[in-house]
């Protein structure tokens, strides 16, 4: 496992060489903040809502690597006085899917700090925070001594057909895919690597329902008070040291855990699949866009009757998706 | 500031706080000067292991307090001594320093007044010879941590917890190995409590000024966890009048950790009508500013009362050690045996009623008012209720899927259906073999299963008697394995097995008893009952099988010549309540 990390750190060394800073603006970044990293490619149209609801969190500091983007998002983010750039034109799946970039540059300026990774889709939500901003999470997470914080993906979809609605730049994605599957997640561990294994969902519902196996993980820990020695293995589904995925209670109880909303079913998702997929720069040989491609051309349509509409966080609490902990 | 109130009482300074301060300078200055507003002297302690610069700052920001004195630093760290020797410290400045002061209040920089502090000094004064001070024996207390109550007065604790943990683990495990066990001086009863106090001048001076103290001192400060036994203990032996409980409102969690108030919690310590709550995060600005500067928000004058506040408070805790049982996911997944119950619900498993009555589902669902369910496990698919692909939560039925996972499967169905009782079927054609054993070891399962009855099918259908007889051999003996899964000594669901042959004798009973124990039966009787198939020439069926070298014993003893135990008459007719 330690030769793994230390791979894991080499591969980030020599893959940052192919990094090049757009705005560096790291100096800004003050001891005790809430640092988010994301790796994108050709999201612009996501960008301000993403920026502004993380803004809204409390995040300070946004450090953004862009693979190659060209519908000037780049020039967008390179504008925003929070935000540090660097841009690649390098693979993203012989980054490792963005992780080698990330883990340098966490390395480098996340060090001490709580960091979240997510990519522009993804919307964290945690216990309390629409009182709470995140450095109150942060901060108890630290009195408990617990350096990492679990957060499921659950993946979001409109009613009607994904490409019904346009999505609109600044909009909420969560008012167009509102809707969610509550309850059809399979849990188990891994035993190497003592993380959990989720997967469900409506994308293992309709995409992959015959062959449950390939369906994508769901598990993920997004926020972590990084230390340069740490690195993520595989996205953000595993970490390294292993006892950093211990965000789950073995004995019966919970632990405090949260959800990433994910806001990948949009009318830009067919398009953005097939582009993908020509790419073939995806995970296991983009497996799961060639799923979504064949399927979103004849019958785009995730609801069903048992879908659930998303309120708030204590929805998800209650419906068991994510958990409270002992924070009250 | 408030001179209405103040004016009278507002200069004897009856009332003195002894403040530890360790972070958040800005805040811990915020509560002095409002402390000092009201007339209250302190004195503060900073954390030596706060850096030089800033300590300077907090001691320059509050340099225009007249009444205000900082005591000689100690290194505070939890668990150990120098909490103890700062609060010795501090006390004896506040008692040298105000010569008024009858009270000494022992408050934290993170400590916030809900109360206008006006409202203390005259609760105190109406009661000048008690001490509040929450302590209680260790045999009397829940909260111990690390698993050390009694032992944390007998055994040494020269390691930090925190920083050394294996040293604290192995010299612990070495004291009780040579079973060592110190002698606690002149037979004091070690008390625990609350770390924050409120006492009176008597007792705290007697504490202080004891001929004894080196004594005491030298044995507490090996004791684990001091700062909560040391005056706790002391004070039961000079105290005129002991209130066991502290006017700080704080509460712990599991780990020992204080909870923490933030802006949400707003309503809620109104409501506390406590006097002062901690620990408060620094970056609560409402809080601080409902608390600190806006009087109209003062509470009424009632007696404390923190009991709202505990609920949510012993519920996290209740949430993180015990979890909701039966839920499987991201942040609790129990190891084997940890689970607290497999499934959140009872739920009723029926094997072989849908193969012995022609209509038992609907009949089921018709009487109880349950979503009956089924062969959920069958091989095609999740037979769920009406013919549904998809269930409640979304739960696919696709068979791949289920059998994938097919634990998460059935939680999952219970979990989602919270509240409405699921009833479902088995049988042996059916994919049980992953998931029998957690339906047998879960205490939610009611079972209930006429064995043998999967002969039915096979004695209705037209297939070639080697397949069936073929057949049978395979059920039969998959479903004597389950059986014997059902019998186990570590099956603990609610199983009731009959033979089939006992079930046709008399079914009005069995029936009856399941849905008593369901609790959705009438009380008088069943009002109708499900249709039994036609059984004429079972008997023969299964003689058949015999004379083809097969021996179906699970059915019990059915005679060839009749196939059931009735007079021919009754033929074809339902059961009717007699």
């Amino acid at each position: 496992m330690r030769l793994r990390r230390k791979r894991a750190k080499i591969r980030a060394f020599r893959k940052h060489f192919s990094l090049r800073p757009v705005s560096d603006r790291t100096g800004q970044i003050r001891p005790g903040q809430v640092l988010l990293f994301s790796t994108l490619r050709d999201e612009y149209v996501r960008l301000p809502y993403f920026l502004k609801y993380y803004r809204d969190l409390g995040i300070a500091h946004f450090l953004i690597v862009d693979n190659d983007s060209s519908d000037g998002g780049t020039e967008y983010l390179a504008r925003q006085p929070d935000v540090s750039l660097w841009t690649t034109k390098a693979s993203y799946k012989r980054s490792r899917f963005g992780v080698d970039w990330l883990n340098w540059l966490q390395a480098r300026y996340g060090h001490g700090h709580w960091t979240l990774v997510v990519d522009p889709d993804e919307f964290l939500v945690y216990p309390f925070c629409d009182t709470r901003p995140i450095r109150a999470l942060t901060d108890w997470l630290d009195s408990s001594a617990v350096k990492s914080f679990g957060a499921m993906l659950l993946d979001m979809y409109p009613k009607g057909r994904i490409d019904a609605v346009p999505y609109r730049a600044g909009q909420d994605p969560i008012e167009i895919a509102a809707w969610f599957d509550s309850g059809n997640y399979m849990v188990e561990k891994n035993r190497l690597y003592g993380n959990l294994w989720i997967q469900g969902g409506p994308r293992a519902r309709v995409f992959f329902a015959d062959r449950p196996k390939k369906a994508p993980a769901l598990n993920k820990t997004p926020l972590v008070r990084w230390d340069r020695r740490y690195a993520y293995d595989s996205s953000t589904h595993m970490l390294l040291p292993r006892g950093l995925n211990l965000t789950y209670d073995e004995w019966g109880g919970e632990k405090a855990s949260g959800i990433l909303l994910h806001a990948k079913f949009l009318d830009t998702f067919a398009t953005k699949a097939e582009e993908e997929l020509s790419r073939g720069q995806h995970y296991a040989g983009s497996v799961e866009y060639k799923a979504y491609a064949a399927h979103v051309r004849d019958n785009p349509e995730l609801w069903c009757k048992w879908s659930e509409k998303y309120i708030n966080w204590r929805q998800l609490e209650i419906l068991g998706l994510m958990s409270k902990g002992n924070w009250a | 500031m408030r001179q209405g109130q103040g004016a009278g009482n507002g200069s004897d300074m009856s009332l003195g706080i002894v403040m530890l301060v360790h972070t958040a300078f800005g805040r811990a200055e915020q509560v002095a000067r409002h402390w000092a507003a009201s007339g209250c002297p302190l004195v503060i302690h900073v954390d030596k292991s706060v850096p030089r610069k800033a300590h300077a700052d907090f001691v320059e920001a509050l340099s225009d307090l007249p009444d205000l004195r900082f005591a000689k630093r100690h290194r505070c760290e939890w668990g150990m001594w120098g909490l103890v020797a700062a609060t010795q410290d501090a006390s004896e400045v506040m008692l040298r320093a105000f010569p008024d002061v009858r009270h000494v209040y022992l408050a934290s920089g993170s400590c916030l007044p809900l109360r206008p502090v006006q409202e203390l000094i005259d609760y105190l004064a109406a009661r000048p010879h008690a001490d509040f001070i929450e302590s209680a024996t260790t045999a009397d207390v829940p909260w111990t941590i690390g698993g050390l109550d009694e032992e944390r007065f007998t055994l040494r604790f020269p390691f930090s917890w925190r920083k050394n943990r294996y040293l604290f683990d192995k010299y612990v495990a070495l004291q009780r190995g040579v079973g060592f066990r110190r002698r606690i001086p002149n037979g004091i009863v070690p008390h625990m409590g609350s770390q924050w106090w409120c006492l009176t001048r008597q007792t705290l001076s007697a504490v202080l000024q004891d001929p004894e103290r080196p004594v005491y001192d030298r044995y507490f400060s090996k004791v684990w966890i001091p700062d909560e036994s040391y005056f706790q203990t002391l004070a039961r032996q000079y105290s005129r009048q002991i209130e066991s409980r502290s006017l700080t409102l704080s509460k712990f969690d599991y780990q020992g950790k204080p909870h923490i108030f933030y802006d949400d919690h707003l309503q809620l310590l109104r409501r506390s009508d406590c006097f002062v709550a901690r620990k408060i995060w620094p970056y609560a600005n409402r809080l601080y500013e409902a608390f600190l500067t806006d009087q109209a928000s003062a509470m009424k004058r009632t007696e404390p009362n923190p009991g709202k506040i505990d609920r949510i408070f012993a519920k996290a805790v209740e949430r993180r050690v015990r979890g909701r049982p039966g839920l499987l996911m991201q942040s609790r997944f129990p190891v084997e045996g940890r689970e607290n119950r497999t499934t959140c619900a009872p739920y009723s498993v029926f094997e072989g009623f849908t193969e012995l009555f022609e209509n038992f589902e609907p009949w089921l669902a018709r009487v109880t008012g349950m979503r009956v369910h089924g062969h959920l496990f069958a091989p095609a698919r999740a037979e769920f209720a009406d013919g549904q692909a998809v269930m409640a939560g979304a739960l696919s039925d696709s068979a791949a899927l289920r059998d994938y996972n097919k634990r998460a499967f059935l939680t999952s169905l219970i979990w989602n259906t919270r509240g409405e009782r699921q009833c479902f079927q088995m049988g042996p054609g059916d994919e049980v073999e992953d998931i029998e054993w957690d339906i047998a070891k879960d205490p939610n399962a009611q079972i209930s299963v006429i064995s043998g009855a999967w002969a039915v099918p096979l004695f209705q259908s037209n297939a070639n008697f080697a397949d069936l007889r073929s057949e049978a051999a395979r059920l039969q003996h998959v479903e004597a394995e389950h059986l014997k899964v059902l019998r186990s000594q570590w099956a603990r669901a609610r199983v009731r097995i009959w033979t089939m042959a006992e079930f046709v004798e008399s079914p009005m009973e069995p029936l009856q008893s399941i849905l008593d124990e369901i609790g959705h039966s009438n009380p008088r009787g069943l009002a109708e009952v499900p249709r039994m198939a036609d059984l004429s020439g079972f008997g023969q069926f299964l003689q058949n099988l015999k004379n083809q070298g097969m021996h179906p014993y699970l059915m019990g003893d059915f005679r060839a010549d009749t196939g059931v135990h009735e007079p021919p008459g009754n033929r074809g007719r339902p059961y009717l309540v007699r």
